[in-house]
């Protein structure tokens, strides 16, 4: 990366300059959702926004997911390309024929005729003792769907390529920010970049165990890492970057090489991206694991409240340690 | 005010004042295109029956009247979008028959080239943005059809002098839709955004089978529900084309000067079932044949014959759309069913050949795993490729 003139910025700041610098590009690209024009933004994510472009293409919506995803889905079908921001994808549910129904399914039930050029974007996961209702993980349900794209970045430099590439791709994208890693500083370059999709990022290399994580998960990783070269483990961190396109043959790689994995995925373990990689890495790794793929990932229980309670339902350090060293047969 | 078992197509309709010259030979070619549709629905039930058709079909026997003069009142360029009650519209809006029957028998020459079936009718160089299966669902669609107009006027081509192209988009739905939240957040977003759409509720009095004094507040005057999103309402006779085209191209003249929305109550009447597997228990022979009696196609023809149309000239009509759906039924089955490799196409736009899976090796961005400053192209054109 030293050829990049780099500074430290802000989650938020990156999503943001992504946002900015298409709309300076494309006229078609426009910012909707609720706050994020004159609040500028609930997160801030959006700040400024409105004084730069104005309100016909930074725009409050009322509190009316249903509604205004829909017409933004009607918008794209005409060529707009426009970027859908819920406060918190835990509100998403309502508006889940448009977003699940409609836009991922557009282009094939028309045979090709009407594409749906769309970001839907905002906070993913866990924020801070929200209670059961605000804490979805929505990768888990609705990555089960075709026709869509779906990003988890864990970093800010990634949050900024990825919806570059996101806003310029001609299908819809679920861009999964969190709440918990807006404020997470990291070096960003001036120039312009694009990260494509389908390609993972070793976070951290290893030879002993291969950790496949994303989105906020992956700092989990790290820090767990860290502790874990004390003991002598060397993990290997696969920082996915997207759930779809997954980036199998990379998983597969890293796999082939560490005859272990663990998958640390936030959502439920049930039909969720964990399961998806752990029946790839099975079909694909059969003969080079030395023990199952051992998954990690929030409780299978509705968001409990209580913070004690909350810190356990997640993945957690401890909880990741733990499946890192009995997949090692260490524990 | 007293209730029948529906109160659509009796229920007090504004004076027909206003009503329109329409030239006998728009007249004829409306009475054509209706008498288009019924055969094309007629020959649908059959089909059906025959197995030819799968899934759901839902016809539009009854409410021609309204698809051909609301279709009429706009222009080619105006965008459409409808619910799954959808041959009609396609037809009316300028589908090849033949490619609407053939997407009825799943076959690869369908307007959708097999994948949408009856309920999702495509056209993009009629402007039909479907055919929408969810009911109530086209609403937030139409309404951002409307909001991507009016951006490419206000925003996209806000410099180029006269360069408004000020469309004004119509959005169909059936009075069982107006129960559904997101059109009622759609009319709200409509109101409160000054949006170009014309959103007509085709009140034909029953939804499925739940007549709409059961199922809908104010079901007698649902024309007042618009008052509630700053919005007109109007209601329109659906059962007369001159009446429907008459009071449309007002409203469309209306919204087209000051982009301000419109809702529609166009009363109507569903001849058949809601779908071919419904006996229509719920309502009278009675009351269906009271409506039979104001059949739009046979309204159409009495004021044509008092302008000098023949019994054979009707009967010329009717021979050449005999014909026309005929052979489109041959057409259709002449039409192959889509290869097996057409199931993985066109799930996403196809960058890297046809999509084949969860785990697709195509998908994939490279085996690189290092971030790389991609030298991108970045000279998009600012002049969007808006339809």
């Amino acid at each position: 990366m030293s050829i990049a003139t780099m500074r430290e910025i802000e989650f938020r700041d990156a999503v943001r300059e992504a946002m900015s610098e298409e709309m300076r590009k494309d006229m078609r690209v426009m910012l909707i959702g609720e706050e994020v024009a004159q609040y500028n933004g609930a997160y801030k994510v959006s700040r400024g926004m409105l004084d730069e472009f104005g309100p016909r293409r930074v725009i409050d919506t009322p509190i009316s997911e249903s509604g205004f995803a829909g017409m933004a889905i009607g918008a794209a079908m005409m060529g707009l390309r426009p970027i859908v921001e819920f406060m918190s994808w835990s509100f998403s549910l309502v508006a889940a024929d448009p977003i699940l129904n409609n836009a991922p399914k557009m282009l094939y039930m028309s045979g090709g005729q009407f594409g749906c050029p769309i970001v839907f974007r905002g906070n993913d996961g866990a924020g801070g003792q929200l209670g059961s209702t605000h804490s979805w993980s929505i990768e888990g349900l609705f990555s089960n769907v075709p026709g869509m794209k779906m990003v988890i970045p864990s970093n800010p430099y990634d949050a900024k390529g990825l919806m570059k590439t996101a806003i310029r791709d001609d299908d819809p994208v679920f861009f999964l920010e969190s709440e918990r890693l807006l404020s997470m500083r990291g070096e960003v370059p001036e120039e312009e970049y694009l990260i494509p999709f389908g390609q993972a990022r070793i976070a951290r290399p290893g030879t002993d165990c291969t950790i496949v994580a994303f989105g906020r998960m992956v700092n989990i990783c790290l820090e767990v890492a860290l502790e874990l070269e004390k003991e002598g483990i060397s993990s290997e961190i696969l920082d996915m970057r997207t759930i779809r396109p997954l980036d199998a043959a990379s998983i597969i790689r890293s796999v082939k090489r560490t005859g272990a994995c663990v998958v640390v995925d936030q959502s439920w373990s049930f039909g969720s991206p964990g399961s998806e990689v752990a029946a790839l890495v099975h079909r694909e790794c059969f003969d080079d694991l030395d023990n199952y793929v051992h998954r990690v990932h929030s409780a299978d229980v509705p968001a409990p409240y209580a913070h004690n309670l909350e810190q356990e339902y997640l993945p957690n350090a401890r909880r990741i340690a733990e499946a890192v060293r009995s997949c090692l047969y260490r524990s | 005010m007293p209730q029948s078992a529906s109160s659509n197509a009796e229920g007090q309709l504004r004076p027909k004042t206003n009503r329109p010259e329409v030239p006998m030979a728009t007249a004829k070619k409306w009475l054509r295109e209706m008498m288009l549709i019924r055969e094309f629905e007629l020959r649908c039930m059959q089909a059906y029956q025959d197995k030819k058709i799968g899934g759901f079909c839902h016809v539009y026997i009854g409410q021609e009247a309204v698809a051909v003069g609301t279709i009429a009142a706009a222009e080619a360029r105006d965008p459409i979008v409808t619910a799954y009650r959808d041959h009609g519209h396609a037809l009316a809006r300028g589908m090849s028959p033949n490619h609407c029957m053939a997407e009825m028998f799943g076959r690869v020459g369908g307007c959708a080239k097999g994948k949408g079936g009856s309920m999702h009718m495509f056209d993009r160089d009629n402007n039909l943005f479907g055919g929408h299966g969810i009911v109530g669902a086209q609403i937030p669609l139409g309404v951002g059809l409307a909001f991507a107009t009016k951006y490419e006027d206000e925003v996209i081509n806000a410099d180029k002098n006269g360069g408004k192209s000020n469309r004004v988009t119509l959005a169909f739905l059936g009075d069982g839709a107006l129960n559904q939240g997101s059109v009622h957040e759609a009319m709200n977003l409509a109101g409160l955004f000054d949006l170009p759409v014309i959103i007509i509720c085709e009140n034909n009095g029953y939804s499925m089978g739940t007549s709409i004094t059961r199922g809908t507040t104010m079901g007698h005057e649902i024309s007042a529900k618009a008052e509630a999103y700053g919005m007109e309402g109007v209601e329109i006779d659906g059962m007369d084309v001159i009446e429907t085209y008459g009071a449309m191209k007002e409203l469309v003249d209306k919204v087209r000067a000051t982009s301000r929305p419109i809702f529609v109550d166009m009363r109507c009447y569903r001849f058949k079932g809601h779908s071919m597997s419904d006996p229509r228990k719920y309502r009278t022979r009675e009351e269906e044949e009271r409506y039979e009696q104001g059949d739009p196609i046979g309204v159409l023809k009495a004021q044509l014959e008092l302008r000098g149309l023949t019994e054979d000239e009707h009967k010329e009509i009717q021979r050449e759309v005999r014909a026309t759906v005929k052979s489109a039924i041959e057409w259709a089955e002449q039409s192959p069913f889509p290869p097996t490799s057409d199931l993985y196409r066109d799930v996403y736009r196809e960058r890297w050949g046809p999509y084949t899976g969860s785990s697709d090796p195509e998908m994939l961005g490279g085996a690189e795993n290092e971030c790389k400053f991609n030298a991108i192209d970045t000279t998009i054109d600012r002049k969007a490729d808006l339809l």
